[in-house]
């Protein structure tokens, strides 16, 4: 179980990217957040595994402190975290299968990491998630010789293979085209299911969230202002994601759904690898 | 037209003419001032190609004979090279990942990786080697560790360069994974430099090759030993030898360098 309590980042530049978001995941379910740009989905995520150190608040993973974790200790916990990012961010040089192997370098030691050798039973862990994603027979190729869908691929397989207690996924179907977004998410869906892990979903695209969420976050200016079912995602509740909390008031709804349609498409220019921004 | 309507466009303004100005009177300056300090002689220019029509008939015919004796020495030189390259090249690895902003741990390791990479480059290879010959005495293990501390810099610096232009994002996967420091570099930060490793270790030997062939000066060992002996004793035929050998060997170092690095993509 995840659980944040009034998480807080505050950027050296001064931005408030989360301005206190408490939540919690648990089970299997499927958790998509969805918001504009700069509404600090990624923040949130990163802040998780604190590769970006949150400024103020907790973080609990199945009952342990996070936040209060030195950085050794934080080593071993990210071990319990698979990420997959908007980019892939495969090794590109190395193989697919050093890729997915990569995921378990947290239980080598430095010299079996050095030459490659992994424990039996972790190679057959790879080999067997190289099946669930697809990719069987393609552990020998270059991470570079792949298509995006297949580096997404590796990408959620080098995740897995960490048996993680909860994966994060950081905008996982922004590079890619739709019917590789559709295989992904359905891929991550079933991974939720099959390992029996909760995932958090960075996502703009609302459709494909409310098509694979069980469970919505939305995010606004740092703010949770939605946190519920994929049902309870009404136009009002999206206004209120994209067009901030007073928006509902002034416009009517058919105003409000072309505008969160225009938003929609106008993140998906503008979201692209501006990590930093958001 | 540009008189009638009363505009007039300069590349510069006058403060900035000015200062360009003075710059070009200054550099000037410099160079006059540099040639007068040198007394610089130039009826040497007008004997000169006498002088090397001399040497060259006593040069000629190289001394052929006198081909088996260079062979171990050249042997040498590029066993030097081999061993001298190899080591700066361990030892420069983790000197770049100290002079790279992005992978050295604090403002102080960065001076110490910078201030190895200045120190080892600022010195030339001949006066490394003089040095070494002092601590270690005259032979080939001072010039290899000359061409060896010579070269730190030149790979380090070239290599830290590499290590800052990496995508740091492939190395937070490793990293988020929670893989050891240790681990991040090996997985995230080497396989990215790995061509540019290559190319470099291959780029700095073909010049180690070269530097070698000169460490006999200072009694360093390689084929400048039996150089420097030859023009001290006047053979000059055996001196053409030498010439011709350094040739060779120089020029099948850059053939395997550049095809070496044509590999490494």
């Amino acid at each position: 179980m995840l659980e944040t309590i009034d998480l807080r980042k505050v950027y050296p530049t001064g931005d408030e990217a989360l301005t206190g978001v408490s939540t919690t995941v648990d089970g299997n379910e499927i958790v998509a957040m969805i918001g504009p740009s700069g509404a600090g989905k990624s923040t949130f995520i990163r802040c998780i595994n604190r590769l970006t150190e949150p400024t103020d608040g907790e973080i609990r993973l199945d009952g342990s402190e996070l936040t209060a974790l030195g950085e050794s200790e934080m080593k071993a916990a990210r071990r319990n975290i698979g990420m997959v990012f908007q980019e892939y961010n495969l090794v590109e040089r190395l193989t697919v299968m050093e890729n997915v192997l990569s995921g378990r370098l947290g239980y080598v030691s430095n010299w079996a990491a050095l030459r490659r050798k992994f424990p039996p039973e972790d190679v057959e862990r790879a080999y067997d998630v190289l099946e669930t994603v697809g990719l069987d027979g393609m552990e020998n190729k270059r991470a570079d010789e792949l298509s995006g869908g297949q580096r997404q691929r590796v990408g959620i397989a080098r995740a897995v293979v960490q048996e993680p207690k909860i994966l994060l996924a950081d905008e996982p179907t922004s590079s890619l085209d739709p019917e590789s977004s559709h295989a992904v998410m359905e891929l991550l869906a079933d991974i939720a299911a099959e390992e029996d892990i909760p995932i958090i979903i960075n996502i703009h695209e609302v459709p494909l969230a409310v098509e694979y969420a069980d469970r919505i976050l939305g995010l606004h200016d740092g703010e949770l202002v939605f946190d519920g079912p994929t049902d309870g995602l009404d136009e009002n509740a999206k206004d209120v994601i994209y067009r901030g909390a007073d928006a509902s008031e002034t416009t009517n709804e058919a105003v409000a759904k072309t505008r969160t349609d225009n938003n929609a498409i106008s993140e998906q220019a503008a979201d692209k690898p501006t990590a930093a921004g958001d | 037209m540009a008189v009638e309507t009363g505009r007039s466009w300069q590349r510069h303004g006058t403060q900035r003419r000015i200062k360009r100005l003075l710059a070009a009177l200054v550099a000037t300056a410099t160079v006059v001032g540099s040639w007068l300090w040198l007394e610089l002689d130039l009826q040497y220019i007008t004997s000169s190609p006498p002088e090397l029509l001399d040497l060259a008939v006593r040069m000629y015919p190289p001394a052929w004979a006198y081909a088996p004796d260079i062979v171990m020495p050249l042997i040498e030189t590029i066993h030097i090279a081999v061993v001298g390259t190899i080591l700066a090249v361990m030892m420069s690895v983790p000197v770049a990942f100290l002079a790279a902003r992005n992978t050295t741990p604090n403002d102080l390791t960065y001076a110490l990786g910078k201030l190895i990479v200045t120190t080892s480059r600022s010195v030339h290879t001949i006066i490394w080697a003089m040095l070494f010959t002092v601590m270690f005495g005259p032979g080939a293990f001072a010039g290899m560790v000359a061409i060896a501390v010579r070269s730190i810099g030149f790979v380090g610096k070239l290599l830290g360069e590499e290590i800052e232009e990496i995508s740091f994002d492939q190395v937070e996967a490793i990293k988020a994974t929670g893989g050891s420091t240790f681990q991040v570099l090996l997985y995230g930060v080497i396989p990215q430099i790995k061509p540019a490793l290559v190319g470099i270790s291959i780029y700095r030997w073909d010049i180690n090759v070269r530097g070698a062939t000169i460490l006999g000066v200072v009694g360093a060992g390689g084929i400048g030993v039996e150089l420097f002996d030859a023009v001290d004793a006047f053979q000059w035929s055996n001196v053409a030898m030498i010439l011709i050998a350094i040739l060779g060997i120089v020029l099948l170092s850059e053939i395997v360098s550049a095809r070496a690095r044509a590999m490494t993509r």
